[in-house]
């Protein structure tokens, strides 16, 4: 049990959470128009007449936003339902410019499915996913460019979106933000949506209520709209629940209700209400005869699937003898594992693991750059893991060579060559330093043969050090052995 | 099954339409000639029946994924009643 | 001018111009004049004889080059309800007092691109929501048959219809949701034919109902509306509700021979408030058409008498989300208010008359939390009944023939049908069934009552068979002699 316990004088109360996700499909046009789904251009510049709401304007489903739900409904273990319907969900907001959104109800795209969260004590966890649809997104409205006026931009009205609805599984706080994380990291991984939670891609709504150990069914819950970080989730999840306790301790009753998070304070406030509660008044909708997907069509998006985190890790921990926490630092991120995999492909993957984990990443966190940017190249990174497995060079010596390679995007052969690196092997060679420093030291000899074989490691320093650190440390090693006795 | 008045409030307020105070007894009485006038389908057995919905029994056809359309803010805005800078314009409005 | 331009079919018109008899512009010239005579009638809320010239010009000019299209010269007039590019279109309704649109419907495209002319556009009830015409923003219409107190032209196409009768336009386009073309063209003499359902794309045309809503012709005979529909019909990627199926020449099963066609008369259509004149003609049809050759067969369509009940659950529902876009924000007439919410209730309130704000609250009310299983799942059960019955009468007859509306047209203010909607809902009974079940149905005049007010017929094809249609209602025609008004 990783579940979170509020625990109060008399009770303890544990926590029931449930998600919904809004994920912006990646596409080139717009779910219903072709109006380009570009991000950043002159307000109501990628408008359709269709997006606008225009009188007579009709919505056509783009393949694209299909193909990307059915993959995203594979990436979830879930079931692809080959008939689904479009609904119209009424309700009057202003950058809402039909007075409805076109969504699925009854009949969603994709059913139950599930995904596995790792947390933190090292065990893993199911989350059921309820459901999965497309919809259209809305436009926006800014509300802070003059005082008493709200300016509308539809832009982003009907860029398609999935809706991923969990169910109420998460019990802790960090269990819900594991899943967000290891949910960008699916989407990711499939090029669906780029979940970029800040810039709104992804978009999350959290819905919580508490309970008494042991207690059966559900208590009422509440719902918080457009939390938009993974930290601002898990505060939102625990703030609401210790809320809800303090109303039951204190004798009172929750309301089913529909409250805002205040990203400063960390709390959730009820939105204001309105005279009558919202009736969306879902209906099918006419305009979209009801989609019905055949096998060929799944089958075709089943072919385009990538190995997702998950698997890859497993591979990972099985395959290449990664310790599991590499590997899941490794697979987060695709372009991470995507990169390891280039780097590490004939060689010992585990000590290009560490390469990666170390100084590699140290390295992109000191310049504040993603791995697309680094100027070590993933081929580059695999040479230098060569070249000390080739004992061409030390590990010390490559730590020098990997700043070099930071420093001018060069291939190591070609600064160990051009810098004289190279470490020496010959015996010979090490054997002239080393009766050179034997000889240059006597009363350390004299020590060393008197019982402080710690001077060991001095003699070694010394040979080194003589040698411009090149010389082989294992050769140096036996061979001291050999002329101190 | 028959509206009272509160009933007409609310179904104005999700219409977006006002209706006078003095005139919701009216609605609510032309509003119950037509719930019971309609209740006849009541005597109909649907049991058997699926729902219609599309009656040409069409099948969704799918668009490809390109951009055909958009780049006409003007065309767009040409109707607003206000406008500024590109936006529509509208009060302001309250969270 | 040799006889008045203005009689003309839209078939003779086009020989005419074909043979150089007349010009395009002369035709337009003289429709122009008789649309500016015609005023009285209320048909046209929109006048656009700059741009039917204009037209007309070019048309003459391909006329010259032989290079003439199908409906080159031709003017029409267009519902109100279809989006003219740079024309103003405000469905009849003022909350789009101002509207002009900048697209042009697929429909009146079509028609465009086929050479025909726009004399301007035409009145109609609100949204197309009435069988009267009455509650059109711009006033009544004006049936051009009215005799000492004036008549209803009919709903909601009446503009379409009435300048059809009075030849203040060679044709028109009309839509029907629940019987919006057939209706008016039975109470003003005039032919109209609502296609099957995904024949002409909605792309363009204001929606009232969409998945009843269609568009088709209202003209002078059954030859005319074969020479528009095909001009209008046609798949359209952009509607996802248009049928992808190829356009017949509706003209060539004119007058072809009907023997041993079978024409369904269904028994639960003697309904009570059938006018005894219509029932009369109806009987007198049925006999035309049988000594032509066809059989007549007793069919029953059992559900029938559920359609009003069904289709006034359905098309409410779906107006009332299909009309929530007019809210004053993005176009049409806005009202202020202290709040965005106030801004749209002032908007609505101000901007929708009373039988359109009617529909919107019912069909808000049949679709909301608690209700949409009682009233709009089932209405879409009972829907699926209605069409199964038509498919299986189709399994014992190849046409079926009813009486259009089960009166004439009635006076313009009638008290019975302003105390109660139901009333006025009435009118529909014989078009709406129809309607549900996407099926192609024609109305076409019979004869005159004893008032000397025109009746129709209506004649209904299964899906997609809109042959069998034109087939029998041009023989229908030619037995029936009617004198057209203009």
């Amino acid at each position: 049990m990783s579940g979170m316990i509020i625990e109060t004088a008399n009770n303890k109360w544990e926590i029931i959470c449930g998600l919904e996700i809004h994920c912006q499909i990646i596409s080139k046009s717009k779910i219903f128009s072709g109006a380009s789904t570009a991000f950043g251009a002159d307000a109501n510049e990628h408008v359709a007449f269709v997006d606008a709401g225009m009188p007579g304007m009709l919505p056509t489903l783009n393949k694209m936003c299909v193909r990307q739900a059915v993959k995203t409904g594979l990436g979830l273990n879930a079931k692809i339902n080959k008939y689904s319907e479009f609904s119209r969900k009424n309700y009057f907001y202003a950058d809402l410019p039909q007075g409805y959104q076109i969504t699925q109800f009854l009949y969603p795209i994709v059913g139950e499915g599930r995904v596995t969260i790792d947390l933190p004590d090292g065990s893993a966890k199911d989350i059921g996913i309820e459901r999965m649809h497309i919809e259209q997104d809305a436009g926006k409205s800014i509300h802070d460019m003059a005082p008493d006026k709200s300016f509308i931009d539809l832009n982003r009205a009907g860029v398609g979106l999935m809706e991923i609805v969990t169910k109420p599984d998460f019990r802790a706080p960090e269990e819900a933000g594991e899943f967000l994380r290891k949910l960008r990291s699916i989407l990711r991984y499939l090029g669906t949506c780029d979940g970029n939670m800040d810039e709104g891609s992804m978009r999350c709504d959290v819905n919580v209520s508490v309970r008494k150990v042991g207690e059966d069914g559900y208590r009422t819950r509440c719902e918080m709209k457009n939390v938009n970080s993974v930290k601002f989730v898990m505060q939102a999840i625990e703030n609401e629940a210790r809320r809800h306790v303090e109303v039951y301790e204190n004798g009172g009753k929750i309301e089913q209700e529909t409250r805002k998070f205040d990203p400063t304070s960390g709390l959730t406030k009820p939105l204001r209400k309105k005279e009558f509660a919202h009736d969306y008044r879902y209906f099918p909708e006419p305009d979209l005869p009801p989609l019905v997907l055949d096998e060929a069509f799944i089958e075709d998006v089943r072919q385009e699937m990538v190995e997702l985190p998950d698997a890859k890790k497993a591979r990972f921990v099985k395959d290449l003898g990664l310790t599991k926490y590499d590997a899941a630092v490794l697979c987060e991120n695709k372009e991470v594992a995507d990169f390891f995999e280039k780097a590490s492909g004939g060689r010992d993957a585990k000590k290009v693991a560490n390469w990666m984990m170390g100084d590699f990443f140290a390295m992109l966190k000191d310049k504040k750059i993603s791995i697309e940017e680094s100027p070590v190249s993933a081929e580059n990174l695999g040479k230098l893991v060569d070249l000390i497995s080739q004992n061409i060079i030390s590990g010390k010596i490559a730590k020098d060579v990997f700043a070099l390679m930071v420093e001018s995007g060069d291939n190591p052969e070609k600064i160990v060559e051009e810098k004289g690196l190279k470490q020496v092997t010959d015996s010979g060679a090490i054997e002239a330093i080393v009766e050179k420093v034997i000889a240059a030291n006597p009363a350390n000899v004299e020590a060393y043969k008197g019982g402080k074989t710690g001077l060991m490691g001095w003699f070694v320093g010394q040979v080194m050090k003589e040698s411009q650190g090149k010389a082989n440390p294992a050769m140096v090693n036996a061979l001291l052995k050999e002329k101190l006795g | 099954m028959t509206v009272d008045a509160d009933m007409v409030r609310k179904i104005a307020f999700l219409s977006h339409l006002k209706i006078e105070e003095d005139k919701i007894a009216e609605t609510e009485e032309e509003f119950n000639k037509i719930l019971s006038w309609v209740a006849q389908l009541n005597e109909v057995n649907t049991e058997a029946a699926e729902p219609l919905v599309s009656v040409n029994e069409a099948k969704l056809r799918l668009r490809d994924d390109e951009v055909t359309d958009g780049n006409q803010a003007e065309a767009v805005l040409a109707n607003a009643p206000q406008k500024e800078y590109g936006y529509f314009v509208v009060p302001k409005v309250v969270e | 001018m040799m006889t008045d331009l203005t009689e003309l079919t839209i078939a003779e018109a086009r020989e005419g111009l074909k043979n150089k008899k007349f010009s395009a512009t002369e035709l337009n010239k003289a429709y122009i004049a008789a649309m500016e005579k015609g005023r009285d009638y209320n048909a046209y809320v929109t006048e656009t004889p700059e741009i039917a010239l204009a037209q007309a010009e070019e048309s003459d000019k391909r006329y010259l080059s032989g290079q003439a299209k199908d409906l080159d010269g031709i003017p029409l007039g267009i519902k109100d309800l279809f989006c003219t590019q740079n024309i103003r279109t405000t469905a009849c309704s003022k909350i789009l007092d101002n509207f002009v649109p900048p697209y042009e419907s697929t429909v009146t495209a079509h028609l465009k691109d086929a050479g025909a002319t726009f004399l301007g556009k035409l009145n109609m009830d609100e949204f197309a929501m009435g069988g009267s015409n009455e509650t059109s923003a711009f006033g009544p219409v004006k049936n051009p048959w009215s005799k000492n107190i004036p008549l209803v032209a009919g709903g909601s196409s009446g503009g379409s219809a009435a300048a059809v009768a009075a030849g203040i336009c060679a044709g028109a386009t009309g839509t029907d949701t629940g019987g919006s073309i057939r209706q008016p063209s039975a109470y003003c003499g005039v032919t109209g034919i609502k296609p099957s359902y995904g024949r002409c794309s909605r792309y363009g045309i204001m929606a009232f109902a969409s998945s009843l809503d269609q568009a088709g012709p209202i003209a002078k005979d059954v030859r005319d509306c074969a020479i528009l529909l095909k001009n209008m019909a046609g798949f359209d990627a952009k509607d996802s509700t248009s049928v992808d199926a190829i356009v017949p020449d509706f003209e060539k099963f004119l007058g072809a021979d009907i023997k041993g066609m079978k024409i369904g008369i269904p028994k639960e259509y003697r309904v009570e408030g059938l006018d005894a004149e219509v029932a009369a003609y109806w009987d007198k049809a049925a006999d035309m058409l049988k000594a032509r050759g066809a059989e007549i067969v007793e069919i029953s369509l059992p559900h029938t008498k559920y359609a009003l009940a069904t289709y006034y659950i359905i098309a409410p529902a779906e107006a009332s989300s299909n009309l929530a876009r007019y809210d004053g924000l993005r176009y049409g007439e806005r009202v202020n208010g202290k709040s965005l919410d106030d801004m749209y209730i002032n908007s609505r309130t101000q901007g929708f008359g009373k039988e359109v704000k009617r529909r919107i609250m019912i069909g808000t009310y049949v679709l909301s939390a608690g209700y949409y299983d009682a009233y709009y799942l089932k209405a879409q059960k009972v829907r699926r009944l209605i069409w199964q019955d038509f498919r299986d009468a189709f399994e014992k007859c190849d046409v079926i023939l009813t009486p259009t509306a089960p009166t004439a047209a009635f006076a313009i203010g009638d008290k019975e049908m302003q105390k109660n909607p139901i009333t006025m809902w009435l009118n529909d009974v014989y078009t709406v069934a129809v309607s549900l079940a996407g099926l192609p149905a024609m109305s076409l005049p019979i004869g005159l009552n004893k008032d000397g007010l025109p009746l129709g017929m209506q004649l209904i094809g299964k899906y997609l068979d809109e042959e069998s249609v034109f087939k029998t209602a041009s023989t229908l025609e030619k037995d029936a002699a009617f004198k057209r008004m203009k």
